[in-house]
């Protein structure tokens, strides 16, 4: 059985004018923000729970269980404090691209979802936390929340549209909260989880913002037809991002559980002449997947069963033109240039890691490097304070497990023995 | 010292928040907006207005890469040479632009008689917009599906004054109006640009034409979005992006009646 495509999120992106409220509202939107209005709170957290949604920014923990940890407000150690909703729109992972088109397109569904969920959790203060090297939808979210309040579908609720400054460990939610606090964002210890000691110490719900922007739809439709879509476990519709060596890369929303086979079918199938080597199951720091796990179902439980997780639906196609130690080079100079330095690990890893990375790319070193490698990445899986140390080691465990020969032809051949023009999008184009 | 006006709105954006040093991203920004950079008085008046000792605000300052210590160009060209950019092409740009403007990382270019503006370089980690690769933004303005000599003539417009506009956003402004907005203070400019481009709207196109298999259900409401015009694969020749290095004019031309449909 094949998987259809199912716009739910992105559906009206199309529209005249989506950003506005005129047209946002002409697709039916805030409809849902009326009927959960109608709801006791209680019973909106519920409906989430029920629809099964996981969230959307790649840990896959149920939204509605996320939502439910939040301690009482009238009684025992959180009895009195606000309780907060932030927004994780810091997307930042090498792969991701789903948010921002959909805050660019249509910044009310956010908005809407924001003004739901906030419903739900009581709270009168949300925070949309924007990575800042994405002015247009800075722009786009400031202009949509100004309009929901202008036009009274805010109430009480204070949205703030807030702008991060460049970098990627605010996407950790405990390092977001401390950068929406105004310092460096670095994650926190754990426990106290944010649902107890979130935003100044207070409750806080944070949430991708995939998962806020789904609540309106789950309210609207109801949690059963949520629910009976994707996968028995994983739930729901969600935004498959294809980019890199396919004919047609870009958004595709679909149940989960669709393959990559049946994506890249719909995609135009991989660069004309070109064979698929390796790809990114949900963005960089996810294990590396290859040509033989075409027909892995893209839901949670599939995914990590076949050695990999599904992420954020980051699917990064590389054909057979790639290096992949050029590839798996790239990725570690980032997660080395990103690591906040909190925890050794994860700052002095990265960093070596990178070196011995570099010296086998130049087709320097010895094949123990590659142990070496190993080792060092198993000093770092499950030592570092956050999952971006863990992540850092995906792209170098996964690429040696099913490319070691490539490693071992650098050291050959006395470096790289691809030719990086191959790869390039204007290849063959005189640019 | 500060001027007034800046003093008052960076009180302005500590006030936004339940608690005031929650503003500090954003005043820096406002910072690089008023001072061209966060300079040492910028730091002062921020540590003044949360009651932060400069040091502390510095210790954040430093932590994140868009602030910068140090002038940037008139427009700041970042070239995405994160591994899927980089494959993609985003080492070629890199490298054709280093040596077109002949500065390193993070240097503005000289401002040669004649030009309007000065640019600056440097590299940037992954932007949010794969499917569009390889990437280049400029002040943070999405410049889509680039190419070596494209970008050149990109930033050749762009230092003689004319105006360039993102494949996805508006005509680009200067870097240190961009770092007013991201302080929080709207220019009026968010209905410039469509509201989506091609890549994002793959999936919708395929299933509004029913070129999926699926049935015309799409959820919800059985309206799907028009399907969208573009449908330009990379490799293709008409996916060629040289219109960023267009004036606005040229791009309007060039583009107009693909990418800004929804424009109208």
């Amino acid at each position: 059985m094949t998987t259809e495509l199912l716009p739910v999120l992105t559906a009206n992106w199309g529209d005249e004018r989506a950003w506005t409220l005129d047209a946002y509202r002409a697709h039916g939107g805030y409809e849902a923000l009326e009927k959960a209005r109608g709801m006791e709170p209680e019973d909106v957290v519920e409906a989430v729970k029920a629809s099964g949604l996981r969230v959307r920014g790649g840990a896959g923990f149920p939204t509605g269980m996320k939502w439910g940890f939040l301690p009482p407000m009238d009684d025992g150690p959180a009895a009195g404090k606000p309780r907060y909703l932030v927004v994780n729109a810091d997307e930042s992972e090498p792969g991701t691209c789903k948010d921002i088109p959909l805050m660019m397109a249509s910044p009310h569904t956010l908005i809407e979802g924001v003004a739901i969920s906030a419903h739900a959790i009581r709270a009168e203060h949300a925070f949309i936390y924007l990575r800042g090297e994405v002015l247009h939808v800075y722009r786009r979210l400031l202009a949509a929340a100004r309009e929901a309040r202008e036009a009274g579908l805010l109430g009480d609720l204070q949205v703030i549209v807030h702008a991060g400054a460049g970098a990627y460990i605010c996407g950790e939610e405990t390092a977001l909260l401390d950068s929406l606090e105004g310092r460096r964002g670095q994650p926190r210890l754990r426990p106290p989880f944010p649902a107890v000691e979130g935003l100044y110490a207070s409750p806080t719900v944070i949430n991708n913002a995939e998962s806020i922007a789904t609540v309106p739809a789950i309210i609207k439709n109801g949690s059963e037809w949520f629910a009976g879509l994707g996968t028995e476990k994983s739930n729901g519709v969600g935004i498959f991002s294809l980019s890199g060596h396919v004919t047609r890369p870009g958004q595709y929303e679909a149940p989960l559980g669709i393959t990559l086979r049946e994506l890249l079918d719909l995609a135009g199938g991989v660069r004309a002449g070109h064979e698929l080597k390796f790809w990114t199951p949900g963005g960089s720091s996810t294990p590396l997947f290859t040509a033989e796990h075409l027909d892995v179902p893209l839901d949670f439980e599939s995914v990590a069963a076949a050695g990999s997780m599904l992420g954020t639906r980051a699917l990064q196609i590389f054909d057979d033109t790639v290096c992949v130690v050029r590839a798996v080079l790239r990725w570690t100079e980032f997660y080395k240039h990103e690591s906040c330095g909190k925890c050794t690990p994860c700052r002095e890893g990265t960093y070596w890691l990178a070196q011995v990375l570099a010296r086998l790319e130049k087709g320097q070193g010895s094949e123990e490097d590659l142990d070496l490698l190993l080792d060092q990445c198993d000093n770092i899986l499950g030592r570092s304070f956050c999952a971006l140390g863990d992540g850092a080691t995906s792209p170098i465990t996964s690429s040696i497990k099913y490319f070691r020969q490539e490693y071992v032809d650098h050291l050959t051949h006395g470096g790289c023995p691809f030719d990086p023009a191959a790869s390039t999008l204007f290849e063959g184009v005189r640019a | 010292m500060l001027d007034d006006k800046t003093y008052a709105e960076l009180r302005q954006i500590a006030g936004r928040y339940p608690q005031a040093r929650s503003g500090l991203l954003p005043m820096l920004h406002l910072v690089q907006s008023a001072e061209g950079s966060v300079t040492p008085a910028g730091i002062d008046a921020c540590a003044d207005v949360l009651g932060l000792t400069p040091a502390e605000v510095s210790a954040v300052a430093t932590f994140y890469t868009m602030y910068k210590r140090h002038r940037v160009g008139d427009f700041h060209v970042g070239v995405c040479t994160n591994t899927l950019c980089a494959v993609m092409g985003g080492d070629a740009i890199y490298q054709r632009l280093q040596e077109h403007l002949e500065v390193g990382a993070d240097e503005v270019a000289p401002k040669r008689q004649g030009d309007q503006y000065t640019v600056s370089l440097e590299h940037v980690e992954c932007n949010a917009a794969c499917d569009y690769a390889p990437v280049v933004m400029v002040n943070w303005e999405f410049l889509d599906n680039q190419t070596p000599d494209g970008l050149v003539r990109t930033v050749e417009a762009l230092r003689a004054g004319h105006p360039v506009a993102s494949t996805r956003g508006p005509k680009i402004c200067t870097w240190r109006q961009a770092e007013r907005v991201l302080a929080g203070f709207e220019d009026g400019l968010e209905h410039e640009g469509p509201a989506a481009g091609p890549a994002s709207l793959a999936g919708l196109a395929l299933s509004a034409s029913g070129a999926d298999g699926a049935p015309r259900r799409n959820f919800p409401d059985d309206v799907p979005g028009p399907a969208p015009e573009s449908d330009r694969a990379p490799g293709s020749p008409e996916a060629d992006p040289v219109q960023s290095g267009l004036t606005h004019d040229e791009l309007e031309h060039e583009i107009g009646d693909e990418l800004r449909d929804e424009d109208a």
